[in-house]
């Protein structure tokens, strides 16, 4: 077998040095700027592509470099690993599309696509990250990469928001950092292992659960885990395309992967059963999900309402992993790939309505069907997928999940489930009556004319593109090489003797 | 060959005299003094790191100077640790010298005061890392104690002087104390050698009244809480590039000088220990607070010194079970916060340069006009606070390693917390940056220079977060 260390480093580098490159572009030269972008996140692709043939193949992925005295940096391209990478690639080409077309003309684009850059590449170091230190440096790097995006702005609730954002997320940070580093002075290894690490040192299961909690805790701040979700609905004064990639790939998919990491790689999910944490976590999920789509009912901003349903959604992640049984985690763990692609799909149509007639607010929709229909359209069917509509995606996340759930003798689980796809209906559907059936009003708030076409294109070709992934992955769900199936190949790994 | 031309030169003196030379000759002729001071500095810096290599190839050196071995003459040693600390001294040096060539360049009168001053106060620094015996120590103390309140002067204006008043009282006061204390170890041993003291002194009141005050001769120079009254004026008064060498050099010497002690004489008992790391505490969390109230950025940024150097002596209580780490930490936390602190303080002269004030509220979209200032400013507050990937986190990994491998819950939590209260002061900073002010300022251009500076010191502050196991293993054998 051999090990191959350069290519993890090269898929870092190909937003990292786009990005640097970036900062150091006058803002009129919007073709390099165009360039790089594009070019790097197509290189990332391309990168991938090679290292999924690589594993494929049996190659080791994995680069190594001591970091504090022995503990190592560590990036190591395992199949969760690369499940992540690839959706941050993908949606990142598509979001660096959508965002070129969208803030033409305004100011500071250098800054808001270095940063953005920044943001991916820590994001994918994240995923990679082969241990629990090396998990933390890019967790930390991530708030700090994401905090300008946040506050791009520059009004005072920006700078308000950007607050609120960095006191939960450093918080967050410092639990990650005192469970990490806990962990460490009983085990003295950090490194992810199939099935986990931390059963075999024969510690206090007592400390374990509160090592468990500070970690989960941790990364829930990012996963917007209720009640630590209160920075995400205040981040939304951030430009939409920064909205689409926070809730769907950076920040709140690396809260979910982080739990992801944790239950699996660190403490092993038989192992975690058996301590008990489990169900706390479950329950939490399950809250977090009621919750976040109870709050989405009553928001009249479409982004508020758009990132409540995120609250709700991305606990999906968290749900499927902690009811323990090898069917819900694949509904879990299919979810992260799902709901982004469905999320990014609904802000950028949301981003639409706003850039193209000024629309913000869901009572403002009316209408709008008539006038956007392509973009609607792809608003609709990702709402169905949201709710849980075969053959969306999100209805086979739902299955999966249910099913999982019955497996191991969960049934609330069932009714959770069934009680949040009706809040779903009840939050998405008046938006899609209304969108289609209502008479548009006379003249739109502040229309931008697109020569008689529904919006530019750059605006629409990336959410008809994700939409259309998203509805191709539920039609041909058990096809090979759909999510469904690396996810299947992934859960495998996770349980077992 | 080139190695053995390396090996053969006496760097340790040349890191010596070429600043004194430079000092002198910047002095002499005062109208090509930033010339001079520009090409002392870069010698300077060579030579030192130099000495580095020197001692990362062949070990630890000594050097008889004149031929004359100790105890008669004068011996110049240099382990590990006085590596370090001359390498950080000669980046931090490095930088703000050519930040300060640009920055002065406005203001001539200056110019010819500060070259001698600083250059003065650098040969000091490197003697003090290389000297050998207690008396020698107490003689560059002295000199870089007095070189430094002159520059505090140097900015010329009421508070200034003040500062630099009190700076100089406690100054003396500082090297008094210690004084005393090599005075009576001279007395009862017979020699100021620290390798012989090392070896002769035996415990007792012959040992614990001198070692006593030369350890609070040498708290009082370091500013650790409640010593620490006349810093932030001190520090925060003086020009930027003045500001930037007391924050991140110079008080790191009369630490560094404490730590020299400390592992000579390995005091027994837990009490002082323990005394240091709650004064170390305190220091961290009134250090915060008093900076999280400030108004005005040069000051926050001298009380963030308070706080940090409170970090330093977390080590004391923890050094007990596994010395090498709690060691290793606290001094890599100063050699980070050397290079942190400094550009911190270029990035905020910077700041002021451009618009004239330092009102903290008023930063008015620094960020569009100094996105680079702004960077190092941030990258700089990332490593204060211990945040992953940077110098500052991997001292307070360290250190947290030592707290928690004994249990010592206490100092985690004070270590995490300070943290916290750091990252928030640092990014209350940056949010006001992002936004506009309600009133108009005038602006001034900075020079890239300027800009550049700071954020390449800023970013070996971070580039730390990854040299650890290169650096770490040059103290071994120093810690005790």
């Amino acid at each position: 077998m051999n090990t191959n260390a350069w290519l993890p480093l090269l898929v870092l580098a190909s937003s990292l040095v786009p990005g640097l490159v970036i900062f150091m572009l006058p803002e009129k030269a919007v073709a390099w700027r165009t360039a790089l972008n594009l070019g790097g996140a197509v290189v990332k692709i391309i990168l991938l592509v090679l290292m999924m043939i690589g594993v494929f193949h049996g190659v080791q992925y994995e680069f190594r470099l001591p970091l504090v005295p022995g503990i190592d940096f560590v990036l190591h391209a395992d199949a969760l690993a690369l499940m992540f990478v690839n959706l941050s690639a993908v949606l990142w080409l598509a979001t660096t599309i959508y965002a070129i077309g969208y803030l033409e003309d305004s100011p500071n684009r250098s800054r808001f696509f270095g940063y953005f850059s920044l943001c991916v590449t820590t994001t994918v170091g994240l995923a990679m990250a082969g241990n629990l230190l090396t998990f933390l440096v890019f967790y930390e790097a991530l708030t700090l990469t994401t905090y300008p995006l946040v506050v791009h702005r520059g009004t005072e609730v920006a700078r308000k928001a950007g607050r609120s954002y960095l006191a939960y997320t450093l918080f967050g940070g410092v639990l990650v950092l005192a469970g990490t580093i806990w962990l460490y002075s009983l085990t003295g290894t950090l490194e992810f292992v199939d099935r986990g690490f931390v059963a075999g040192f024969g510690i206090d299961p007592g400390v374990l659960r509160m090592i468990f909690a500070l970690l989960i805790l941790g990364v829930g701040v990012k996963a917007a885990l209720v009640p630590l979700h209160g920075w995400l609905p205040q981040a939304m004064v951030a430009p939409a395309p920064v909205s689409a990639l926070l809730h769907a790939v950076a920040v709140v998919k690396a809260g979910a992967f982080g739990i992801v990491r944790i239950v699996y790689d660190v403490f092993g999910i038989e192992f975690a059963a058996s301590l008990g944490v489990t169900l706390p976590l479950a329950v939490l999920a399950a809250i977090t999900i009621i919750y976040g789509s109870t709050r989405a009912l009553f928001q009249d901003d479409l982004k508020r309402r758009l990132a409540f349903s995120t609250v709700s959604q991305v606990s999906y992640i968290a749900l499927g992993v902690a009811i323990a049984g090898p069917i819900a985690t694949i509904g879990g763990l299919v979810h992260l790939v799902h709901q982004g692609f469905m999320k990014i799909t609904l802000f950028f149509c949301a981003g639409n309505y706003a850039e193209t007639l000024g629309v913000h607010k869901v009572s403002q929709l009316a209408g709008v069907g008539r006038r956007m229909p392509w973009t609607t359209g792809a608003f609709t069917l990702a709402a169905f997928g949201m709710i849980g509509v075969p053959p969306m995606v999100g209805f086979v996340s739902k299955w999966y999940l249910g099913l999982g759930a019955l497996e191991v003798g969960q049934g609330w689980v069932v009714l959770v489930l069934a009680g949040s796809s009706l809040l779903n209906a009840a939050y998405f559907l008046p938006i899609l009556r209304t969108a289609w059936f209502d008479p548009p009003p006379d003249e739109w708030p502040r229309e931008r004319d697109f020569g008689g076409k529904e919006t530019a294109w750059m605006l629409l070709l990336p959410p008809l593109a994700t939409v259309a992934a998203a509805l191709a992955w539920g039609l041909f769900a058990s096809m090979p090489g759909t999510p469904l199936d690396w996810v299947q190949f992934i859960a495998a790994r996770k349980y077992g003797p | 060959m080139i190695h053995d031309w390396l090996a053969g030169m006496s760097w340790m003196v040349w890191a010596i005299v070429l600043p004194l030379l430079g000092a002198v000759c910047a002095f002499l002729f005062p109208r090509r003094a930033a010339v001079i001071g520009l090409s002392g500095a870069f010698l300077t810096a060579g030579a030192a790191l130099a000495v580095l290599l020197q001692i990362i190839m062949g070990g630890p050196r000594s050097y008889a100077l004149g031929g004359w071995g100790a105890p008669l003459g004068i011996d110049l040693v240099a382990d590990g640790l006085s590596a370090l600390m001359l390498a950080m001294t000669a980046i931090v040096g490095a930088a703000v010298s050519v930040y300060a060539r640009v920055y002065l360049a406005s203001s001539p009168d200056k110019v010819k005061r500060f070259w001698p001053l600083w250059l003065f106060l650098w040969a000091a620094l490197n003697g003090l890392f290389q000297a050998g015996d207690a008396f020698n120590l107490y003689v560059t103390l002295e000199l870089l104690g007095l070189s430094a309140v002159a520059l505090v002067a140097l900015t010329g204006s009421g508070p200034a002087l003040w500062g630099a008043m009190r700076y100089l009282l406690v100054s003396l006061l500082g090297s008094l104390a210690y004084l005393l204390g090599v005075a009576l170890l001279y007395h009862a041993y017979g020699t100021v050698d620290l390798a012989l003291l090392g070896e002769r002194a035996d415990g007792g009141l012959m040992l614990a009244v001198p070692l006593g005050a030369m350890i609070a001769g040498l708290l009082l120079k370091t500013g650790l809480f409640p010593f620490h009254v006349w810093l932030p004026p001190a520090h925060g008064s003086a020009r930027a590039p003045v500001s930037a060498l007391l924050s991140g050099l110079v008080v790191k010497a009369s630490f560094y000088l404490l730590l020299r002690l400390w592992f000579t004489f390995v005091p027994e008992g837990q009490g002082v220990p323990l005394l240091l790391g709650s004064l170390g505490a305190a220091a961290v969390f009134w250090g915060s607070v008093q900076a999280l109230r400030q108004k005005r950025l040069k000051l926050l940024v001298a009380y963030s010194t308070v706080a940090q150097l409170g970090y330093l002596f977390i080590a004391f209580p923890l050094a007990g079970l596994d010395p090498a780490l709690a060691w290793g930490g606290s001094i890599y936390l100063a050699l980070s916060h050397a290079l942190a602190k400094g550009a911190m303080f270029l990035a905020a002269g910077s700041i002021m340069t451009q618009g004239g004030h330092d009102e903290i509220a008023e930063l008015d979209r620094v960020v569009d006009r100094m996105p680079l200032t702004l960077a190092a400013f941030a990258l700089s507050g990332i490593s204060l606070a211990g945040l992953p990937p940077s110098g500052g986190f991997v001292g307070k990994w360290m250190l947290l390693q030592a707290a928690l491998a004994q249990g010592q819950w206490f100092w985690a939590v004070v270590m995490i917390v300070g943290g916290l209260l750091t990252a928030t002061y640092v990014f209350r900073v940056l949010g006001f940056a992002f936004t506009k002010s309600p009133h108009e300022h005038e602006r001034h251009d900075v020079p890239p220079t300027m800009e550049w500076t700071a954020l390449l010191l800023a970013l070996g502050a971070v580039a730390l977060g990854f040299v650890a196991p290169w650096a770490l293993p040059l103290l071994d054998g120093v810690l005790p």
